[in-house]
């Protein structure tokens, strides 16, 4: 047994005390052959910490495209060649996408806007978009809107918002090579905000956009550092047109030891499969996820791609004996 | 009607081989007008996207 695996038997998972940068670092650099040994720990560490029940969430974009901001991974800036375009989600198919979501057994629905932080419009959309869901569906509404004001953030807090997605998307030192229209610290500034008024933080990134190694462990210890309600793990799913659009996807092995690692530096907190699972970790890989520390879901499709359906990952679920966590238990 | 572009990359359907955006079509809505190759407007929900062409209307998957 590696000693780094030893290290993390006594600190993660008898104390719950994460993993330090180093300390994560040493497991993204273990050989293949302690590959399983590590997601198994990673496995325990969840259980320990967060039980066995699965979040299972559904996302949909109330704003798609012409977003003036220059994330390289994504097809919906409008800086882009990408062949996504502009379009708004009225407020009754809103209301058919959360029921339709609620009914796969999902808690969480997050509805999202690509921006670089919501306008009037948008927040006035969102205001009856929330009040409508919530008299119609029984679901936990959470949003991810961009960059916030203060103000904003104590609107999304009276609508009854009750988690905020910002991702940092990836470490500090890389950021400025994946995002060139703002910086990492004003989505920082962002999250500190979010955690300040009480709403839950989620906040994680994406793998694969041309960060180290190293540079990995350095998000993961940001991420630590931030202690987020929940982690989104999505993994780069390169689209046409995007100056990423041309970069390998992620291998199988590595985002299975990147979920472990990433497990063993946050032991509490909800680490959530989103998008590109499907192309790098694909149906086996999935499930060894779920059983290497992933304790939530993205179910249905993404935002401008399609995923798995439900029904697969909620009979997954249910092969593996680990149930949807109830609407009562996130209340 | 004749689907003389590719959904996906919005090239001619009938010049080169389109076996990589058929995969990708697998976990991606269309993006063009399979008829006039104009840019779609899709919406993708949690089941299901719909995509409209100004021209020939929408299709739904």
């Amino acid at each position: 047994m590696p000693e780094i695996l030893d290290q993390a038997r006594n600190q993660v998972l008898e104390n719950g005390v994460g993993l330090d940068e180093a300390g994560v670092l040493a497991v993204l650099n273990l050989p293949d052959e302690h590959l399983p040994a590590a997601l198994q720990l990673a496995h325990d560490v969840r259980m320990r910490w967060c039980g066995p029940e699965v979040e299972v969430e559904g996302i949909v974009s109330l704003k798609t495209g012409g977003c003036p901001e220059d994330c390289h991974f994504c097809s919906q800036s409008g800086l882009f060649t990408s062949p996504v375009r502009s379009v708004f989600l009225d407020i009754p198919s809103l209301v058919k996408a959360a029921k339709q979501t609620a009914a796969t057994g999902a808690t969480e629905f997050c509805i999202v806007a690509a921006v670089r932080g919501p306008d009037a419009r948008l927040m006035k959309q969102m205001r009856e978009g929330v009040a409508a869901i919530k008299a119609e569906v029984d679901i936990q509404v959470a949003a991810s809107l961009g960059m916030l004001s203060k103000e904003q953030v104590d609107e999304l807090v009276d609508m009854g918002v009750h988690r905020y997605n910002h991702n940092l998307e990836t470490c500090r030192s890389y950021f400025p090579n994946v995002v060139t229209t703002h910086s990492w610290e004003e989505r920082w500034e962002t999250l500190r905000m979010v955690r300040e008024s009480g709403m839950e933080v989620c906040c994680g990134g994406i793998l694969g956009l041309g960060e180290t190694v190293e540079q990995r462990a350095e998000f993961a210890a940001q991420l630590a550092e931030l202690d987020p309600h929940e982690v989104p793990l999505n993994f780069l799913n390169p689209r046409p047109g995007t100056p990423l659009g041309d970069r390998p996807v992620v291998e199988g092995k590595d985002a299975l030891r990147a979920i472990a690692a990433f497990r063993l530096a946050m032991p509490r907190t909800i680490l959530r499969y989103a998008g590109g699972r499907e192309i790098t970790l694909g149906d086996l890989g999935t499930r060894d996820g779920l059983l290497g520390g992933i304790n939530a879901v993205i179910v249905g499709n993404y935002l401008t791609t399609l995923g798995r359906p439900a029904t697969d990952d909620l009979k997954l679920l249910d092969d593996l004996k680990m149930p949807v966590k109830a609407l009562s238990a996130t209340l | 009607m004749t689907q003389t572009w590719c959904d996906r990359c919005g090239e001619a359907a009938a010049v080169g081989a389109h076996d990589g955006c058929a995969a990708a079509r697998l976990l991606e809505p269309p993006r063009f007008c399979a008829h006039c190759r104009r840019r779609m407007k899709v919406q993708v929900l949690p089941v299901g996207w719909s995509a409209v062409c100004v021209e020939h209307g929408e299709i739904r998957g």
